[in-house]
């Protein structure tokens, strides 16, 4: 028995060299930015499975291979059995949407509400006859709102309408890239209550994308945290926000502004992201963990099962901190 | 008692429109006193940054105050000239916005801002001024200061940009310091760092700061008191611990039920329903009563009584929620 | 249609258009000449290309002053064959702002395709059409429309020249304005296809073209109202001046410019208002159209609201 979702290996890279004009005249070298790299995980069918991370770490880049708009550089997403890039009928088995993180970006301003909803079927050619209207309703929304333009909407409520757009597709798995980072909270709420309840009634498997803890925390069954484009931990939620195995998540729950007002006396987190460009050698995280040694500037650490948790770090069998609260 | 830094009476802000005229700001008061941090926290469209700016004469026309005093150290800055408004700004307010990229000026080097705003404000020669701009620098703790000061913005990372926003903002030993948005831009880790900062400084100098900000974690983090808004108005006001475990105004309550932080274990985050009006059509009574679980007639007639007024009052509200100890 | 006009005069930019004197002022005479265009054979009280009906002892009547041997009075006086300068004008009207908007609509037709699909395709066909662009626009105008005229006066035969002639105009100066549409579009595509919108559209399986034109296209029109009208003064000009020149309107259908150019030959002789009067018609036009277009683009401004 496989999973729904089989990522393997999956990596990616960039170009990011200047034209080769400049590069002749100012003798550059072609300049590569690997985003993704070495990256395997599985989502099993109804599961909602979170990847982590800060600014680079490639966690947006995944969402968009695993949508299929994007081809890998190296590995493969297999969805359902077949092949993502490989199969040209696998996306249309895989049945996979998308939320999209700016709900003022993801709507044509110029369309209706109705036409915006019913375009997947329009392109499959089923039938839209009351589409718009049930779907709406299904989302909160009223019927009548089929008729408006995007900018008559609220924030929420635009999220709302690409969520009625994604679920217009009969979706299997919906990858949802920071759905709620652009809402304010009472909002993200009603948006996050909404997604909780159309997995329960449709069996929806999400692939959920965030830099926020607390919304991870709150949605996942599984979580991946990601840095600089390697996946460095991989977890239950309780597992994680228990007991942190690899010193970056121990860092990023450290630093997590919390407003249940424990006083905390951590170490503040040192130093900043590294640009993708070029990485530290060894482990990525080493300039700025405070267990580093001399084995970890040199040789990377391949994730590994410790205790059923999947981390990438040499010593994670000894740092596995006491948990915290 | 000293009395306070700023001081905040039945500020009303107003932007007169064709349709109208809407006030981002209705009738709001508060004090901040010396080595205090007061957070303010709102939804988009609560009108927190427009209070922000409406204390250092920042708002664009035609938004204008139009009734209410601001005092700073025992001074009325509120019907000042704009010229008089430039002096105070820098020298006796210092401000940190959301985007570093936009509080620097890029073709400067960061140097020559800090010596031009010292030497604007204080009677030194370019040499003490530089040495003051080196010590500033250290301070915000930026490796190598005397020689990163000859190094334009876009050299530094982002969290070290905001670390020389807050240098150019402190750098004249303002009383006050306006913070608005100051760690939405950064990483969590960053953000940690940034917000450890801004609180060891104000502390040792006794800088009073107003914080903006739409993160409850951040105020939780780093506020002493704060400040609830909705639709332009002061919803609560009051020490952080006691907002967040305790709050009053429903809307207080309902923003704390909506984090997903607190949340842990439940299925469903509470939600309130609906979204913030527009300032144009706020309704009549008290603006919340829409949406609020609690509303009675009253609410919808009469407004609440206003913060202030009662010294002991904490929340707009003529139903506050009580909690039994 | 009442009440649509009525949401316009009520919309932002219907009040916008109510407190700025110059954009009544460059519309009211904007539809004024157009509208003398199109009604020229309704309200021209000759026929100035009916050769039956001229009179050359009408010949060079000054404005207002009834002729010498007929006594006709004409308003605008009569050129040398006898004919109306004020009907004259107004089918000259006509056939610059036939040529003058066919050619616009040309260049926007050829600008809006080159530049959707350079700005959605990107890469090599992209540095393709950009850089025939940077070439197009290193010849003036003028000298690009002269070359299509020599080119298409090669190609076709003497007899079928007059006919051509307008024909020929349009293309000449609609490739020499396609440019403006197509770097304008680009640009504009190159910020739309990144937008979410479309990424879901390519989701759901469109195509390429049907994403062009379903999704980015209407997204990209908004500045293309402001060039077209700003070019649309820029090729009435320069249909006047290849006219001017002998190149364009031939005489059996002037043109202003070719009105001009006629008038000129009279100027020193005293019959100034042959000259005259199509010259201002032509500047008055040009003028209004170009303020429209300058209006209109602060007016859509959304950085100067």
């Amino acid at each position: 028995m496989t999973a729904f979702v089989e990522v393997t290996r999956l990596g990616r890279s960039f170009d990011v060299s200047k034209p080769w004009l400049n590069r002749v005249i100012e003798r550059l070298p072609r300049r590569r930015l690997v985003a993704v790299s070495d990256v395997s995980f599985q989502i099993e069918e109804g599961a909602v499975y979170a990847l982590v991370g800060e600014s680079g770490s490639g966690k947006s880049t995944i969402g968009r291979m695993l949508a299929g708009l994007m081809t890998p550089s190296e590995g493969a997403v297999r969805v359902a059995g077949s092949d993502l890039h490989a199969d040209s009928g696998a996306r249309k088995t895989a049945r996979i949407q998308m939320i999209f993180q700016d709900p003022y970006a993801s709507l044509n301003p110029r369309w209706r509400v109705r036409r915006i909803i019913c375009e997947p079927m329009v392109v499959t050619g089923g039938e839209t006859e009351g589409l718009a209207e049930r779907l709406l309703e299904q989302v909160g929304l009223s019927a009548e709102d089929a008729d408006k333009f995007p900018h008559e909407f609220s924030g929420g409520q635009r999220q709302r309408i690409c969520i009625a757009r994604a679920l217009a597709a009969n979706p299997r798995l919906i990858i949802c890239d920071e759905p709620t980072s652009a809402l304010d909270v009472s909002v993200q709420a009603q948006v996050l209550n909404l997604m909780s309840d159309l997995r329960d009634e449709l069996g929806l498997t999400y692939m959920f994308i965030s830099h926020d803890l607390t919304v991870v925390r709150h949605m996942a069954d599984r979580i991946g945290v990601l840095y600089l484009g390697r996946l460095m931990e991989e977890a239950t939620p309780a597992q994680l926000f228990t007991r942190p195995r690899h010193p970056y998540t121990q860092m990023l729950l450290a630093a997590a502004p919390l407003i249940d007002g424990r006083t905390r006396d951590i170490d503040l987190p040192r130093g900043e992201v590294p640009d993708p460009i070029s990485p530290p050698p060894g482990c990525a995280f080493n300039p700025r963990c405070p267990f580093a040694v001399e084995l970890c500037r040199k040789q990377r650490p391949e994730l590994r099962d410790v205790d059923g948790v999947r981390v990438a770090c040499h010593l994670a069998e000894q740092i596995g901190t006491p948990p915290a609260p | 008692m000293t009395p306070p830094v700023l001081s905040v009476r039945n500020l009303v802000v107003a932007i007169p429109s064709r349709a109208g005229v809407s006030r981002p700001v209705n009738n709001i008061s508060y004090d901040i006193a010396q080595g205090e941090i007061l957070g303010v926290v709102g939804e988009s469209g609560a009108g927190k940054s427009m209070a922000g700016n409406a204390v250092i004469g920042l708002l664009d026309r035609p938004a204008h105050i139009a009734s209410g005093e601001v005092w700073l150290n025992g001074r009325r800055i509120d019907n000042l000239g704009p010229e008089e408004l430039r002096r105070i700004r820098g020298r006796q307010i210092g401000m940190v916005f959301q985007d570093p990229l936009t509080s620097l000026n890029p073709l400067l080097r960061i140097g020559d801002q800090l010596t031009e705003t010292i030497r604007e404000h204080l009677p030194m020669t370019a040499a003490q001024a530089r040495d003051r701009a080196v010590a500033a620098l250290e301070e915000v703790g930026i490796p190598a200061a005397a020689e990163r000061l000859n190094s334009y913005p876009h050299e530094f990372s982002g969290g070290m940009r905001q670390r020389v926003v807050i240098a150019l903002a402190l750098c004249a030993e303002p009383s006050l310091v306006i913070a608005d948005e100051p760690t939405t831009a950064l990483d969590v880790s960053v953000q940690a760092q940034i917000i450890a900062l801004l609180k060891r400084l104000c502390r040792d100098r006794g800088t009073a700061v107003m914080l903006v900000t739409h993160d409850m974690g951040v105020i939780a983090e780093a506020a002493d008191r704060v400040a609830v808004m909705y639709a332009g108005r002061l919803a609560e006001l009051g020490p952080v611990r006691s907002v967040i475990n305790t709050p009053r105004h429903p809307y207080a309550d309902g923003l704390m039920g909506a984090m997903p932080s607190l949340a842990v274990g439940q299925r469903r985050l509470r939600q309130i329903p609906g979204a913030m009006p527009r300032p144009m059509n706020i309704p009549s009574g008290c603006a919340f009563s829409p949406r609020c679980p609690r509303a009675a007639d009253k609410c919808r007639i009469d407004p609440p009584p206003t913060l202030g007024d009662d010294p002991k009052g904490r929340a707009a509200c003529w139903f506050p929620m009580e909690h039994p100890a | 249609m009442i009440r649509r006009f009525e949401a316009f005069w009520q919309s932002d930019f219907g009040w916008k258009f109510r407190h700025s004197p110059m954009a009544i002022l460059s519309a009211l005479i904007t539809v004024l000449l157009v509208g003398a265009a199109v009604l020229a054979p309704l309200i021209a009280p000759y026929n100035p290309f009916d050769s039956s009906s001229l009179n050359l002892m009408n010949g060079f009547s000054a404005p207002m002053v009834p002729n010498a041997f007929t006594g006709d009075v004409f308003l605008l006086g009569t050129d040398d064959q006898g004919r109306d300068v004020f009907s004259t004008i107004l089918y000259g009207l006509r056939v610059s702002l036939f040529v003058g908007v066919l050619a616009v609509l040309f260049g926007l037709v050829l600008g809006v395709t080159l530049g959707l699909i350079a700005g959605y395709a990107g890469g090599r066909v992209d540095g393709f059409i950009m850089r025939v662009a940077d070439i197009q626009l290193t010849f003036p105008a003028i000298l690009v429309a002269m070359l299509i005229f020599g080119i298409a006066k090669g190609i076709i035969a003497p007899q079928y020249r007059d006919q051509m002639a307008i024909w020929v105009l349009i293309i000449a100066i609609g490739l020499s304005d396609w440019v403006p549409f197509a770097r304008v579009v680009r640009g504009a595509t190159m910020v739309e296809k990144n937008r979410d919108y479309v990424q879901a559209a390519r989701l759901i399986g469109r195509k390429p073209m049907a994403i062009m034109v379903l999704h980015i296209l209407p997204n990209v029109l908004n500045p293309i109202l402001v060039i077209a009208t700003i070019s649309l003064a820029l090729a009435i000009i320069a249909e006047a001046t290849l006219s001017f020149l002998g190149v364009g309107a031939p005489p059996t259908q002037p043109s202003l410019g070719t009105l001009i150019r006629i008038g000129q030959t009279f100027l020193f002789s005293g019959e100034w208002w042959i000259l005259l009067f199509p010259a201002a018609t032509l500047l008055a036009l040009a003028l209004a159209v170009n303020s429209l277009g300058d209006w209109l683009r602060d007016a859509l401004n959304p950085r100067l609201k």
